[in-house]
């Protein structure tokens, strides 16, 4: 398994586009019956040149990382057709092959690029899905996770997640300093970028819903403070820097407003900021920690935590009139929560003693499903098709990331070279 | 393994630039450790010592390695703000010497263990401190001489994943 990786690796290193993953990601466990699927080398206009990407192996990467696919090993394909018409049907039926990808890659006079596909049944000899996408360059892989996006929805009926980024902190500790850097990265690891180093502790990143800037909580000014940073500029402003704490910033669903945590008041309470105006907005009132507030999907809402019966529970309050409500009974500890994109479920963190877990908790019924082992599980985020939940995990080796889908079937890790890393935000859907 | 490091580090260094203008605006600035005698801190193992000042000012209590203030970290339970009784003549001789010194000023630094959640974390240990804050102005001293700040389990006093690790991090740490 591990030569693997590594030849999985140097192979993305050889191309002329030196991208590579700093995460890899393995899928650990998958569904019992995958779907059977091919994905043919793609054909490339410049046949004399190297093709700059290797389309059909980003695509049999996504698919075989979720888990729900059999992609069958480039070397056993018995041909690569790159047009529907020289797709020899007999003989993948009998590979029982039941799915093909099918491309290719045009380099076009203006320099830019036209990449088209088909999905192919090969039962019903029959075009599932058929695009011809014109892009530039630098697009080429996004373009690679778009057509993974619409196999992978034809064929499992679920919104695929594949132009898709994460964000996460890493800590690298050199004698006695530490690093502390937040990255985002493409959802298969690659294009990692890094948006701040720091000395001091970074924490809780949190995307704007239109995926163009994070929000997140620095302590380099010997304090808690947050900041909003521009993804694509770098610039950002410290939106936050009253007397004790400022943290916890999620972003309201029209991106309008930012749900904190203070404690300028005396005690950790949830607030409301106008990101125009910069004007706050009390929303509890309570003697314990009220902390990790978190948006409903409707924007009516916002779920937190709150110690106020004693031990950390989860609470929703309603925007309008600060009316809470407990939701989670089960368990000594339940805490950071985070709504599935359609607002039935809470991914939490769960303890009944002793180990922490990521557990769902169902919204109708109020019951909670522990998905993870633990023992210390932490910051869950549903990704934006509500199919998998990232988390961060602490093993023998510190800090490592992993996914788990709501199911429970399919588990992937997602390993760093060096150092900890912590704090997974699943980011919202590329345009 | 070199090759991935060289690339980790080198897209690393060329992706830096322009975020990293801006963190160095706002480099903190270095809070001094008084803890650490700093004469006797050269890294290569080699000692040094100064020779020492007979003429200079009274020392202070603080100074005093026998003294009550010569503690400065208490410890807590899991999930707890309570200060144990054993803290009792800690914080009793902090309060004391804010109350004779009243131009001095103290931080408070809650911590906490890494169980559970970040957020969480950095709430409980905000009232850690505040427990500490709370039985100092009850014993003397002013509350504009102590200022509060928690890190939660972002800044561990030990790096470890195990009891013993997570008992020295849940924590208020009492800085002059």
């Amino acid at each position: 398994m591990k030569n693997f990786t590594k030849l999985f690796l140097i192979c993305f290193l050889l191309p002329p586009f030196k991208s590579y993953a700093v995460l890899d990601i393995k899928i650990t466990e998958g569904v019992e019956e995958p779907i059977p699927i091919a994905v043919a080398m793609f054909g490339w206009s410049q046949s004399s040149n190297v093709a700059p990407i290797d389309m059909s192996e980003i695509i049999t990467n996504n698919l075989a990382r979720s888990g729900r696919f059999n992609v069958m090993d480039a070397e056993d394909l018995p041909q690569n057709p790159s047009e529907f018409d020289a797709i020899n049907f007999g003989d993948w039926r009998k590979l029982g092959m039941e799915n093909i990808v099918i491309g290719n890659l045009t380099l076009t006079d203006s320099g830019a690029y036209d990449v088209s596909f088909r999905l192919v049944d090969i039962y019903r000899k029959k075009q599932i899905a058929g695009f011809r996408i014109p892009t530039k360059p630098n697009l080429l892989r996004r373009v690679a996770h778009q057509i993974s996006d619409i196999i992978f929805e034809k064929l499992t009926g679920i919104e695929g997640a594949f132009n898709t980024r994460v964000a996460y902190i890493t800590v690298k500790k050199n004698n006695k300093k530490k690093t502390h850097t937040l990255h985002i990265a493409d959802a298969d690891g690659y294009n990692a970028k890094v948006l701040v180093e720091s000395p001091e502790p970074l924490l809780s990143p949190s995307w704007s819903n239109d995926g163009k800037k994070i929000a997140y909580v620095s302590f380099e000014g010997k304090n808690s403070s947050v900041f909003i940073q521009d993804i694509s500029t770098g610039k950002r402003t410290q939106v936050s820097k009253f007397s004790g704490i400022n943290s916890s910033p999620n972003w309201s669903p029209d991106d309008s407003h930012l749900a904190l945590t203070l404690s300028k008041d005396g005690n950790t309470e949830i607030y409301i900021m106008n990101l125009l105006t910069k004007s706050l907005k009390r929303i509890t009132q309570n003697n314990g920690i009220d902390t990790e507030p978190i948006w409903s999907p409707d924007g009516k809402k916002l779920a937190f935590t709150s110690d106020r019966s004693g031990s950390p529970q989860i609470y929703e309050v309603a925007i309008k009139n600060g009316k809470a409500k407990r939701l989670s009974f089960e368990g000594a500890y339940n805490a950071r929560p985070r709504y599935s994109p359609d607002g039935k479920f809470i991914t939490l963190v769960h303890s009944t003693g002793g180990s922490y877990h990521i557990a769902l908790l169902n919204l109708t019924s109020g019951y909670i499903n522990v998905l993870t082992d633990g023992p210390l599980d932490e910051s869950p985020s549903f990704a934006p098709n509500g199919s998998m939940v990232i988390y961060a995990t602490t093993g023998r080796r510190g800090g490592q990331l992993a996914a788990i889908s709501v199911d429970g079937r399919i588990k992937q890790r997602l390993g760093l070279h060096q150092g900890d890393v912590r704090e997974p935000a699943w980011g919202p859907f590329l345009k | 393994m070199s090759t991935r490091l060289f690339f980790v580090i080198s897209l690393t260094i060329l992706l830096l630039g322009c975020s990293k203008d801006q963190v160095k605006e706002d480099e903190p600035v270095e809070v001094t450790d008084l803890t650490a005698d700093p004469a006797s801190s050269s890294e290569d193992g080699a000692q040094t010592y100064g020779a020492e000042d007979d003429s200079g000012p009274a020392f202070s209590q603080l100074d005093d390695p026998q003294s009550p203030l010569s503690v400065r970290t208490i410890y807590f339970e899991y999930d707890s703000s309570e200060i144990s009784s054993d803290y009792r003549s800690t914080v009793e001789a902090h309060s004391l010497y804010l109350q004779q010194n009243p131009s001095t000023s103290v931080i408070l630094e809650g911590h906490g263990d890494e169980r559970g959640s970040r957020e969480y974390n950095l709430a409980l240990g905000e009232r850690r401190a505040k427990a500490v804050k709370q039985q100092m102005l009850l014993l003397g001293a002013n509350s504009n001489q102590i200022r509060l700040v928690s890190y939660g389990e972002e800044r561990p006093a030990s790096d470890g994943h195990d009891e013993s690790s997570w008992q020295q991090n849940r924590r208020v740490e009492i800085l002059y």
